[in-house]
């Protein structure tokens, strides 16, 4: 039987879809995809053909261009929503995941948490599932509580159980794949497990969109929302994936334009989802720019980008492993952890390493990755971090190591 | 290019920090941080004739915040109350002697900041030249 192992990603014919590539100065390692990843040629021009062939404002004009760009916009929908095997009738545009998960938070939140209730989240989330829920849960006088993480930064099931047991848990929020630690956690278990307590379920899918293959109706959680940017499409664009029966219960988030049935001068009443969440005009040229990112990724396929970032995020762990003073955060195994490394060096303060790793040309992240209570937990100030994607290869990695030997030369010269 | 941020003497002072540490019992003291990278540091101050009479930072960030405050401290034992709190962001690039990208200014300036922050209870970004 053919796997994905059997036909490996050629990292140099895929560069060639990226024209960041051919436009910058070499050497040029872009090792911060966890931040926001280069965009294919595809998206590029399926963003420029929708502007300047099917520009028009959608879901009101009857003439035929307004039809063309309504066919894109919808069109784009069902596409990506196919993409993560999800339902086209859940699947609500935000402006990015922060936007979907703060939807949840007002929507959801204000109808549904009181005192004595709480969220649960863990250690390891991003600032976009953490703020929305502290915030929610001070107006509410709710308990916010944390799943811990072990020192290979994975969560326990265990602990959730008990967590549930202890009462009160409304609703269960947690990452997919941490975008510090890498931990890919066991999501369509936790979902499982706190749908048993009653909870409501939503997954930040932000990291792991773009680098595992996804089902969310495997997964099937209430929420399970990720961004654009990062897989490979445009910014400005989030989707939020619900379940179609809760997202009819929910009151809108934002109001205004497109998202009513009716407004009387005291009084309106709400359209469908997933128009009901998307007040104004969406971001229609980000959806068809995404639409055609999630494309591209089918073309060659999660299953095939899943076993290469495994590979060379394996390789990465190693090559980090060979300096010394680094320590590495997160799981050790490779098969349990997203294609990133975060890790610190005795004695040069983050900063300075991405700093002096930028002047060799590798792009890699520091500081708290906007996840300021995980760092707190691994005690330290910061860490450096390199992120892979499908258009790295181990050359990268290379330059990276040789950048740090020089960065670890010169501060202790 | 690394040899122009990253020169010796910053270096040196990052590893061997001058006059840091704490000072018990102080007149002034501030902890201040830098949210963009999470460089922290803090000050104690001893005060003699409206002067610093003594003065130990303390903290952990990058080599150039931390260096910063290493070569502020010899400047600004002996200096004026007054003086040290109206400093202008040029004094401390000048000092520092390197060049220092936008992106690293609020490193630099960490140290200004927090003497601010001790001597008029107000921490504030030295603004001389308009640029933060």
């Amino acid at each position: 039987m053919a796997t994905a192992l059997d036909k490996p990603i050629q990292v140099a014919r895929v560069r060639e879809d990226f024209p960041i590539f051919a436009s910058l100065p070499q050497p040029f390692a872009y090792l911060d995809s966890a931040a926001t990843a280069q965009k294919p040629r595809a998206v590029l021009e399926a963003v420029v053909r929708h502007l300047g062939r099917a520009n028009a404002n959608v879901h009101r004009g009857l003439y035929p261009l307004a039809r063309a760009a309504d066919e894109a916009f919808e069109g784009a929908r069902r596409r990506i929503a196919a993409f993560t095997g999800a339902d086209p009738k859940g699947t609500v545009f935000t402006k990015n995941a922060t936007e979907a998960i703060n939807l949840i938070a007002y929507a959801w939140g204000r109808e549904n948490l009181g005192p004595g209730d709480a969220v649960l989240i863990s250690e390891l989330e991003h600032h976009a599932n953490l703020v929305p829920w502290q915030q929610l849960c001070r107006e509410r006088g709710a308990e916010l509580r944390y799943l811990e993480i072990d020192d290979q930064g994975t969560l326990s099931l265990q602990q959730l159980q008990a967590e549930l047991e202890r009462g009160g848990v409304k609703l269960v929020s947690v990452a997919h794949v941490s975008n510090v630690l890498g931990t890919i956690n066991p999501v369509a278990e936790i979902v499982s497990l706190a749908r048993r307590a009653g909870a409501v379920t939503v997954i930040d899918g932000a990291q792991a969109v773009p680098q595992l293959p996804v089902d969310v109706k495997e997964i099937d959680a209430d929420f399970y929302v990720w961004t654009g940017h990062k897989a490979l499409g445009p910014t400005g664009i989030g989707v939020l994936h619900g379940r179609v029966e809760l997202l009819q219960r929910l009151e809108p988030f934002l109001t205004g334009g497109d998202m009513i049935a009716t407004v009387e001068r005291q009084r309106a009443t709400w359209n469908e989802p997933p128009w009901r969440f998307e007040a104004g005009t969406p971001p229609i040229a980000e959806a068809v720019g995404l639409a055609a990112a999630v494309e591209y990724l089918e073309g060659i396929g999660m299953e095939r980008v899943r076993a290469h970032e495994q590979a060379l995020g394996g390789y990465l762990l190693a090559r980090l492993g060979e300096i010394p003073g680094l320590a590495i955060y997160g799981p050790s195994d490779p098969s349990r952890r997203a294609g990133l490394a975060s890790f610190t060096i005795e004695g040069i303060h983050p900063h300075d390493i991405a700093e002096l790793v930028g002047r060799e040309g590798v792009c890699i992240r520091a500081g708290h990755h906007c996840a300021q209570p995980l760092m707190a937990r691994l005690g330290v100030p910061a860490t450096a971090r390199a992120s892979l994607a499908l258009y790295n290869d181990e050359q990268d990695v290379d330059l990276l190591i040789a950048a740090l030997r020089k960065a670890v030369a010169l501060f202790n010269r | 290019m690394s040899e122009e941020l990253y020169r010796q003497h910053i270096l040196d002072h990052y590893k061997h920090p001058r006059n840091f540490g704490e000072l018990h019992p102080h007149d002034l003291a501030a902890f201040e941080h830098n949210p963009l990278c999470g460089d922290e540091l803090g000050v104690h101050i001893r005060v003699a004739d409206g002067k610093i009479a003594d003065l130990r930072f303390h903290g952990n960030g990058c080599a150039i915040s931390q260096a910063a405050a290493s070569i502020a401290s010899e400047e600004l034992i002996g200096m004026k109350l007054e003086e040290a709190a109206s400093l202008p962001a040029s004094w401390m690039i000048d000092l520092l002697g390197i060049p220092i990208s936008p992106a690293r200014r609020k490193c630099a300036l960490l140290a200004l900041k927090t003497i601010r922050g001790a001597i008029t209870g107000e921490p504030s970004w030295p603004n001389g030249d308009g640029t933060l």
